[in-house]
């Protein structure tokens, strides 16, 4: 492979790193199973955490079964609700959402949308996947193990957690729990260092960090943000492991169980929860930011615009990302915290609004009088802006204190996060998996199936979520498997049976989508080079799909941002960042 | 290649208009830090994180304690002769692996040069030294555990004094072993001159690249530098 000559007409500075080859495959193992190839390790990391959480899709009807029709369904043990409750939250959030985001998306779309030819590191990509590939594994060992999974809670508190009245507390439910969480850590930042460095040391010439595209901008965020925020998780999990297995008391304090002292005392269940919240409120964003990015692109690419304020997008996504550092506390303003903290946590709080609502702007003012194509990523990315605004305001609700403590542990604070960051980052991933699907491909998703899929989805969301917030303000608590014979009205029973009945039909149209993956993938119509018109990097490879070392001979020289859509006078209605082009120049950044 | 281009390109402002045209520039933000440097400085950088967020926990369960805090010039004493000397150990241990990054600075050194004899000498010298901590460390272990401290007791006072001793001063143990471990496999790559016969591994990219020793340096000074905060808050404290 030839290094990239200078180019003197283009003012492109010149090469500062040689241009090698990455390691090649030399045999069935080391081509289809330790892949080094980031565009075949995204694969793996996308399959994997598909298949874990469609085992939490599948917790969810058992979940929302109990909760319609409470008393009908006899293996539903209270036990078992709670089983059901924690490995859905947790394998949804970190093991399906943040896996699929940043080693899914970012394994795939780091290297080609900057320009590179794989990761910085191969091999230690590869190790991450395996070590996640583990972690998942363990996890769902927990499933078949003695007593079962954890049933703690997807936060995991002490000093339940480890107690014998919680499912799997003193048995081996919370240790493989723990365990798995560890090895996703470790794996995770094996990972995360590559995708870091390669976005800031491995872009092509002429791609500044100002040309990425907000995908890009996005998963780096991300990552940077896991790689800090993972710290507290992991340290909370190895404490919480000795509190279990060797008797410490880290986060326990002096119990009397079943009249009988425990050996625990003088620990802190509290400064679980701030270790716990200082991971937890980032992940958030780690789920959130690459969404923003994804969402970004769909939309300046299916409306023909550039993106609305790109300088501001990013700034918003840096300061979204730091902001999200030290608002964690506003999940504990029930735990009994001074007044003041309280004060300060829902300031900063209430200040990522403002961020938040910049982007939200601007996505709106780039659809404005665009060019728009209802394609099905376009459709899921305008779903995404309406869940996400709804989800977010509802956050203002409980971002302040004296609103939040009434509503805290209700439904109302299910519906508010499944909303913000369960329904919007999922519409983005499906949006993207349609957008990017030729690439992978190169074959079209069908669109009529794409249609019904994305309907069932986008209606199904809101009546699942928009009643649960009304349940939740009549004060049903959350994670109580039947409050039938409790204080409630009783038409919180007919909307919780109306909520089960539109959850079960989300649940189907997931698989009407997956139908629709396999049966593409063999009949789908061909996509051709570009089908989208697209003017990131990703689409100007060589060949479609892109194949080992992305580009060929040569690297692509970039002379322009991502966002050159319909521009007056050129020839077709976008210019490619790599396209020399009419208005091509190094001086005009970006 | 890096050299020839080096030198076609304009020159670089310095200072913090240096930083920003870096970070505004294509390729690399950090313009003289290679891949495996900066995938270093990160890891670090996330290290640092997991290291403070353990000390903290610590210093929130030692300040919140109800049961007094053991003494830790008492505990930490060594009966040498006639004299109880508080901190005698520590003080050995702290010195041996302060003394380890010197020897490491100085294979760095060596390894620009790229002097293979001394750096591998000087490597080997760190990693016996860093041997030495982690056997004195064993030692110190041993001796408590035989006074009777335990994770979840001691006969002193607050039982997550024996708990965060095991819990921060075993994960430093566990770097610094890991650090041994990797100490040998450069330093016998460079006794080997793996490094100089233009061979591409994945630590060494063309002939004459000793960069790995630098990057392996820079983890080294690093789990010294914890080892300072975990000497001063929780020996000295």
């Amino acid at each position: 492979m030839s290094s990239v000559s200078e180019d003197p007409d283009t003012g492109i500075p010149p090469a500062e790193v040689p241009d090698l080859p990455p390691p090649h495959a030399h045999g069935f193992w080391s081509r289809w199973v330790f892949s080094q190839d980031a565009k075949y390790i995204a694969l793996q990391y996308s399959g994997t955490a598909i298949a874990i959480g469609l085992v939490a899709l599948v917790l969810s009807w058992l979940i929302r079964m109990q909760l319609g029709f409470p008393g009908v369904f006899d293996f539903i043990s209270a036990e078992a609700y709670y089983q059901f409750i924690t490995m859905h939250g947790m394998i949804m959030v970190v093991y399906l959402l943040t896996a699929i985001f940043l080693g899914g998306f970012g394994n795939y779309l780091i290297p080609l949308m900057v320009g590179a030819r794989d990761m910085v590191f191969p091999f230690v990509n590869m190790l991450s996947f395996w070590v996640y590939f583990l972690a998942v594994v363990v996890l769902a060992a927990s499933f078949f193990a003695p007593g079962g999974p954890t049933g703690a809670g997807w936060t995991l508190y002490p000093p339940q957690a480890i107690l014998s009245g919680t499912p799997g507390g003193t048995q081996w439910g919370i240790v493989l729990m723990l365990v798995s969480l560890i090895l996703f850590i470790i794996g995770f930042t094996m990972g995360g260092l590559n995708y870091a460095v390669t976005v800031l040391q491995a872009r092509t010439r002429g791609m500044t960090l100002m040309r990425m595209p907000l995908t890009i901008w996005g998963i780096f965020t991300a990552t940077v943000m896991a790689l800090l925020a993972f710290p507290a998780l992991f340290v909370a999990s190895v404490m919480m492991l000795f509190d279990r297995l060797l008797g410490t008391s880290f986060f326990m304090p002096a119990l009397v169980e079943m009249g009988e002292q425990l050996s625990y005392g003088g620990g802190s269940p509290i400064v679980f929860q701030h270790l716990f919240w200082f991971f937890g409120h980032p992940e958030v964003y780690i789920v959130a930011l690459p969404a923003f990015g994804i969402v970004s692109d769909l939309i300046a690419v299916h409306a023909r615009k550039n993106i609305f304020g790109y300088r501001m997008m990013v700034w918003a996504i840096v300061i979204i990302g730091a902001l999200s550092f030290i608002v964690w506390a506003h999940h504990m303003y029930v735990s009994g915290m001074h007044p003041y903290f309280g004060f300060f946590f829902a300031t900063t709080t209430l200040i990522i609004a403002v961020p938040t609502a910049l982007k939200v702007y601007n996505w709106i003012l780039t659809l404005w009088r665009g060019d728009i194509h209802l394609t099905l990523p376009m459709l899921f990315a305008l779903g995404f802006i309406v869940t996400f605004l709804n989800g977010g305001l509802t956050g203002l609700f409980l971002g302040n204190v004296v609103v939040d403590v009434p509503l805290s542990d209700t439904m109302f604070v299910v519906a508010h996060f499944h909303m913000v960051m369960g329904v919007a980052p999922i519409m983005v991933i499906f949006g993207a998996i349609y957008h990017w699907f030729p690439l992978i491909s190169g074959r079209m998703l069908s669109h009529r199936m794409g249609l019904i899929h994305f309907w069932v989805t986008f209606i199904g969301a809101y009546a699942i979520f928009f009643p649960m917030h009304y349940v939740g303000l009549v004060g049903v608590p959350r994670r109580y498997p039947d409050i039938s014979a409790s204080f409630v009205p009783d038409s919180v029973a007919t909307l919780n049976a109306f909520i089960t009945v539109a959850a079960l039909t989300v649940g189907a149209a997931q698989m009407l989508f997956l139908f629709n993956v396999a049966w593409s993938l063999a009949r789908g119509r061909k996509a051709g080079h570009n089908p989208w018109r697209a003017a990131s990097l990703e689409w100007q490879t060589p060949e479609v799909p892109p194949r080992h070392g992305n580009w060929g001979e040569e690297l692509p020289l970039v002379y322009r941002w991502a966002y050159d859509y319909s521009v007056p006078g050129a020839p077709r209605d976008f210019i490619a960042q790599d396209d020399p082009g009419h208005r091509a120049s190094w001086s005009h950044v970006p | 290649m890096t050299d020839a281009t080096a030198q076609r390109s304009p020159p670089r402002p310095n200072g913090l208009e240096g930083v920003a045209a870096d970070w505004a520039s294509d390729q690399r933000a950090f313009k003289t830090a290679s891949w495996g440097k900066a995938m270093m400085w990160i890891f670090l950088l996330s290290d640092t994180f997991v290291f403070a967020i353990f000390l903290i926990s610590y210093m929130s369960a030692r300040s919140s304690t109800e049961v007094e805090w053991p003494n830790a010039s008492e505990v930490f004493a060594l009966h040498v002769g006639q004299t109880e000397l508080p901190l005698l150990l520590i003080a050995i241990m702290t010195f041996v692996l302060i003394s380890s990054s010197g020897t490491m600075a100085m294979a760095v050194n060596f390894a620009y040069a790229r002097n293979r004899k001394r750096t591998a000498q000087l490597m080997f010298a760190t990693a016996a030294l860093g041997a030495l901590f982690v056997g004195m460390q064993a030692f110190e272990w041993t001796k408590l555990i035989s006074e009777g401290v335990r994770p979840w007791g001691n006969p002193w006072g607050a039982e997550q004094f024996g708990a965060t001793f095991f819990m921060i001063t075993g994960f430093h143990g566990t770097h610094v072993s890991f650090g041994v471990l990797f100490l040998l496999i450069v330093a016998n790559k460079v006794r080997k001159g793996e490094f100089d016969s233009g061979r591409r591994t994945w630590l060494c990219r063309e002939k004459g690249d000793y960069e790995a020793v630098e990057i392996m340096g820079l983890y080294w000074h690093f789990v010294d530098l914890v080892w300072v905060f975990i000497f001063a808050f929780f020996y000295l404290w």
